[in-house]
């Protein structure tokens, strides 16, 4: 046997040794303590906050894994507003300690670190998570736990009905093709619009649902609603089929790369009216697309372009730090951070349902990403920004109010 | 011919006794399930529990792909197609069935299947319970069924061609899934209740997944399925169908010689696994609370692969341990603890065994030994060094495993089981003489 086999074997050996004693090991404080035996939607309350010492909050995003800049993004909003939190003495004359896990994109995982979070680090509040499908994994232990959630970047409509402990900062898809539908109508006076959506993507399916709804409802007419699939690269059936319609402009929920994809194909079909999309088009690729996608537009939560102060400082902040422009996400992960500080600041104490109570009744919080007040439903009612696309790049255009 | 049949009659055994036979192993998972309930589940961290029921959930994906890819020796890629089936079957039958019948989506359980916080109140068993159960395993059998369907055809195909069949399958499974029409939400319970069942039912959420479901899966009803799992399984490996199995795996041209029915066998081993992926799948959407077919696309297939090639082909104990390293290293890794004293009860445990046999491997424990110093001088570096280990981990976790895959290619434990080890080694000329499985308590 070889000296590197024999290490080999024995590493392999110590491994398994390694996990098995970490299996039975034991984590500190166990429980979150229950206020009350509620059922499910009448939440518990946690009691995780002693009172002194750091706050502890946590985050959990998918740093690694297929959308790992997406939790990355996030994560270096939160971590920069706990920065500045801590510099300017905290929240309550304490400060505050992020604990942030990685989930590997995973829900199974998600539940997981939230677990961990809870009751391994007794966190008073938790932030996360950017895709819904892993929020929808992380909510309801929080719920029942008592330990208010805030996502940053959910808009999945489902994921704050889970109960009254999660709230979010971002807004929801049915808002997006409302603002879709009402920029094309009233800024832009069409009447007649086609869609072009990924029927394999909740995001995708469900802003051309609410899209489509809105802008019948505000006596517009939709002439064909295209749909492909993930991984589709050929785009041209669809596009004939519209091109026949003749509609003044095309809806495109999709992501980026599929979105830079199109707008070629549809230039190279003739198809020169505008397209109009939503928040998945934010992303640098969209360079790729050159002058494709001249005359299009899209909605996003920010644009670092706002002239508003809070942007401005928010950006220059960021670049100080990161050395790059913060993308919506970051600003979403930034806002939600400090929503939460404002709603610790007044809250009666930090345990669970006190603080969540505090975050539901938020108002008129002065967000990065715009003006926030939580409704009824735990969602914000918020501003959103109209993008234009010049030669690639995203340029500010107009702001929609709800 | 008569005495043949009199013959034949008198080794089949007693209907008196096939009862009991059939049942201990239900009788034994409610016993574990019961312990697991009862006296682990209280004493032990709530995120260990959180662990320990992830991993159970894996014990029984990986124990259950054992039987196709392990003792069959076929290349399934599928697996969490199966579990997928299963998963959203029964969520579907939870859900819609909890609106139906009790008016609402809520939690409807006794005190087993309680997980929200302070105590439940009411009795063990809930009638929430029941419709949880059933539809676990309904969501098995639909599992099964399409496990038949899909490996009638396919199983006639060997190695490369029935793995990119399985992975066909899983992947339909996912775009079929992600083609279903919206959910009935919870807040529209009324519209729910009128609408027929059978359009009812498809309405699977689509891409956004199948969310709020009812969570009932609790270490009691998880580790009830894997004491299942597990004795199933054994005692499939050591009877004629598993002969069979484990004939097909060594030589195809050569069993099928000897008589045995080659597809029907295959099909046999895909169902039964199927089954058991189903059921996994049940318990894991009810865990989560929501299933999407996104995560259970070939990503989760691959897992379930590794735990099976890495508990050694064949081995339940090997699958079953494997299930319990992977899923609890990633979080180990998080937070390194102290190597050395895994290390240590290593030694110990290495130097009592060898004692024992009177088989002594100086080398291996002084390797061990220099393993267990440079990776706890190593992890002592890290930390002064102000190096979070967190941000590797998962390179960490991959390294580990193409070590484990370079020093052990056969897997943890091979095909034998964990109790076999050193019954085999003791019969070997020389050591000393002990009836094999005796060695060791351990059971899978």
């Amino acid at each position: 046997m070889s000296a590197i086999q024999l290490i080999a074997r024995a590493a392999a050996v110590v491994m398994v040794g390694l996990s098995l004693v970490g299996c039975g090991k034991s984590e500190g404080g166990a429980g979150g303590g229950s206020g009350g035996g509620g059922k499910g939607a009448a939440g518990a309350s946690n009691t995780n906050d002693q009172g002194t010492g750091d706050i502890v909050i946590g985050h959990y995003a998918s740093l690694t894994g297929a959308e790992a800049t997406f939790g990355i993004s996030t994560d270096n909003g939160i971590k920069m507003a706990v920065a500045e939190r801590n510099q300017a003495g905290g929240v309550r004359g304490r400060p505050i300690r992020l604990i942030t896990y990685d989930n590997q994109g995973k829900p199974q995982e998600s539940q997981t670190v939230v677990t961990r979070l809870i009751e391994s680090d007794r966190v008073v509040a938790v932030l996360g998570e950017v895709a819904s499908s892993r929020s929808l994994a992380g909510a309801p232990i929080c719920q029942r736990k008592g330990v208010p959630m805030v996502s940053p970047s959910s808009t999945n409509p489902d994921v704050t009905s889970v109960g009254d402990m999660i709230s979010r900062v971002c807004f929801i898809d049915p808002f997006q093709g409302l603002v879709g539908a009402k920029f094309a109508r009233e800024n832009l006076g069409f009447t007649r619009g086609a869609t072009l959506y990924n029927r394999a993507q909740a995001y995708s399916a469900g802003l051309n649902s609410n899209f489509v709804e809105a802008f019948r409802t505000l006596g517009g007419q939709v002439l064909t609603e295209q749909a492909y699939s993930d991984g589709d690269n050929d785009f041209s059936a669809q596009l004939t089929a519209i091109r026949e319609r003749s509609p003044e402009f095309i809806y495109l929920p999709g992501y980026y790369t599929e979105v830079v994809n199109i707008a070629r194909q549809a230039r190279r079909l003739g198809i020169d009216i505008p397209l109009i999309g939503g928040d998945g088009w934010d992303s640098e690729e969209l360079k790729n697309a050159g002058d494709s996608l001249n005359n299009s537009y899209f909605s996003n939560h920010y644009s670092h372009e706002d002239t508003r102060p809070e942007v401005q400082d928010f950006v220059r902040r960021y670049r100080e730090v990161y050395q790059k422009i913060p993308d919506g996400l970051a600003a979403l992960g930034y806002d939600a951070a400090r929503l939460l500080f404002d709603a610790m600041e007044r809250a009666e104490s930090l345990h669970g349902r006190d603080l969540a109570s505090s975050i539901n009744s938020t108002t008129n919080f002065a967000g990065v990403t715009g003006m926030i007040s939580i409704d009824a439903n735990r969602n914000p009612t918020k501003d959103a920004v109209i993008l234009e696309v010049v030669n690639g790049q995203p340029k500010y255009k107009a702001t929609v109010r709800p | 011919m008569k005495t043949l049949i009199n013959q034949a009659r008198a080794l089949s055994p007693a209907a008196w006794s096939v009862i009991p036979r059939a049942l201990w192993p239900v009788a034994a998972g409610l016993a574990v399930a019961v312990l697991m309930h009862a006296v682990v589940g209280p004493n032990v961290p709530g995120f260990t529990a959180k662990m320990m029921l992830v991993a159970g959930i894996n014990i029984i994906l990986a124990v259950s792909l054992t039987v196709v890819n392990g003792f069959t020796g076929q290349f399934s890629m599928g697996h969490a197609g199966f579990m997928a089936v299963g998963g959203y079957v029964a969520a579907s039958i939870t859900y819609y069935g909890s609106i139906k019948f009790f008016g609402s989506a809520d939690f409807a359980g006794g005190a087993l299947s309680w997980t929200g916080s302070g105590p439940h109140g009411g009795g063990p068993l809930g009638k929430g319970d029941l419709l949880f159960m059933g539809s676990c395993l309904v969501g098995g059998l639909a599992a099964a069924g399409a496990g038949y369907i899909v490996g009638l055809p396919s199983l006639r195909l060997r190695g490369d061609y029935l793995a990119i069949v399985t992975l066909g399958f899983g992947e339909i499974v996912r775009v079929l899934l992600q083609g279903t029409p919206d959910q009935v939400q919870p807040w529209r319970a009324a519209e729910a209740a009128e609408t027929p069942w059978y359009s009812l039912m498809l309405k699977l959420g689509g891409p956004k997944g199948f969310n709020l479901l009812p969570t009932y899966t609790t270490l009691f009803w998880v580790y009830l399925f894997v004491t299942i799992t597990l004795i199933v399984c054994y005692r499939l490996k050591n009877s004629s169908t598993g002969r069979a199995f484990l004939s097909i795996r060594e030589d195809e041209i050569a069993s099928q010689a000897m008589g045995v029915d080659v597809t029907r066998y295959k099909v046999r081993a895909f169902v039964i696994a199927s089954f058991f992926a189903g059921t996994a799948g049940g318990l894991y959407a009810m865990d989560i609370g929501a299933i999407s077919a996104s995560d259970l696309g070939f990503l989760k297939s691959f897992e379930c692969i590794i735990m099976v090639v890495l508990g050694g082909m064949g081995s339940i104990s090997g699958a079953t341990l494997a299930a319990i390293i992977l899923t609890a290293l990633p979080e180990i890794l998080r937070e390194l603890p102290p190597v050395w004293p895994a290390g240590l009860a290593l030694l110990a445990v290495m130097a009592v065994v060898q004692g024992a046999h009177r088989r002594w491997h100086p080398r291996s424990l002084v390797v061990v030994a220099a393993v267990t110093l440079v990776a706890e001088l190593g992890r002592r570096y890290c930390a002064s060094q102000g190096i979070n280990l967190a941000e590797y981990r998962m390179i960490l976790y991959a390294l580990l495993l193409i070590v484990m895959m370079i020093s052990r290619p056969q897997g943890l434990l091979g095909v034998r089981e964990v109790w076999e080890i050193f019954g085999r080694r003791a019969r070997r000329p020389g050591a000393v003489a002990s009836p094999p499985g005796a060695s060791s308590g351990v059971s899978p």
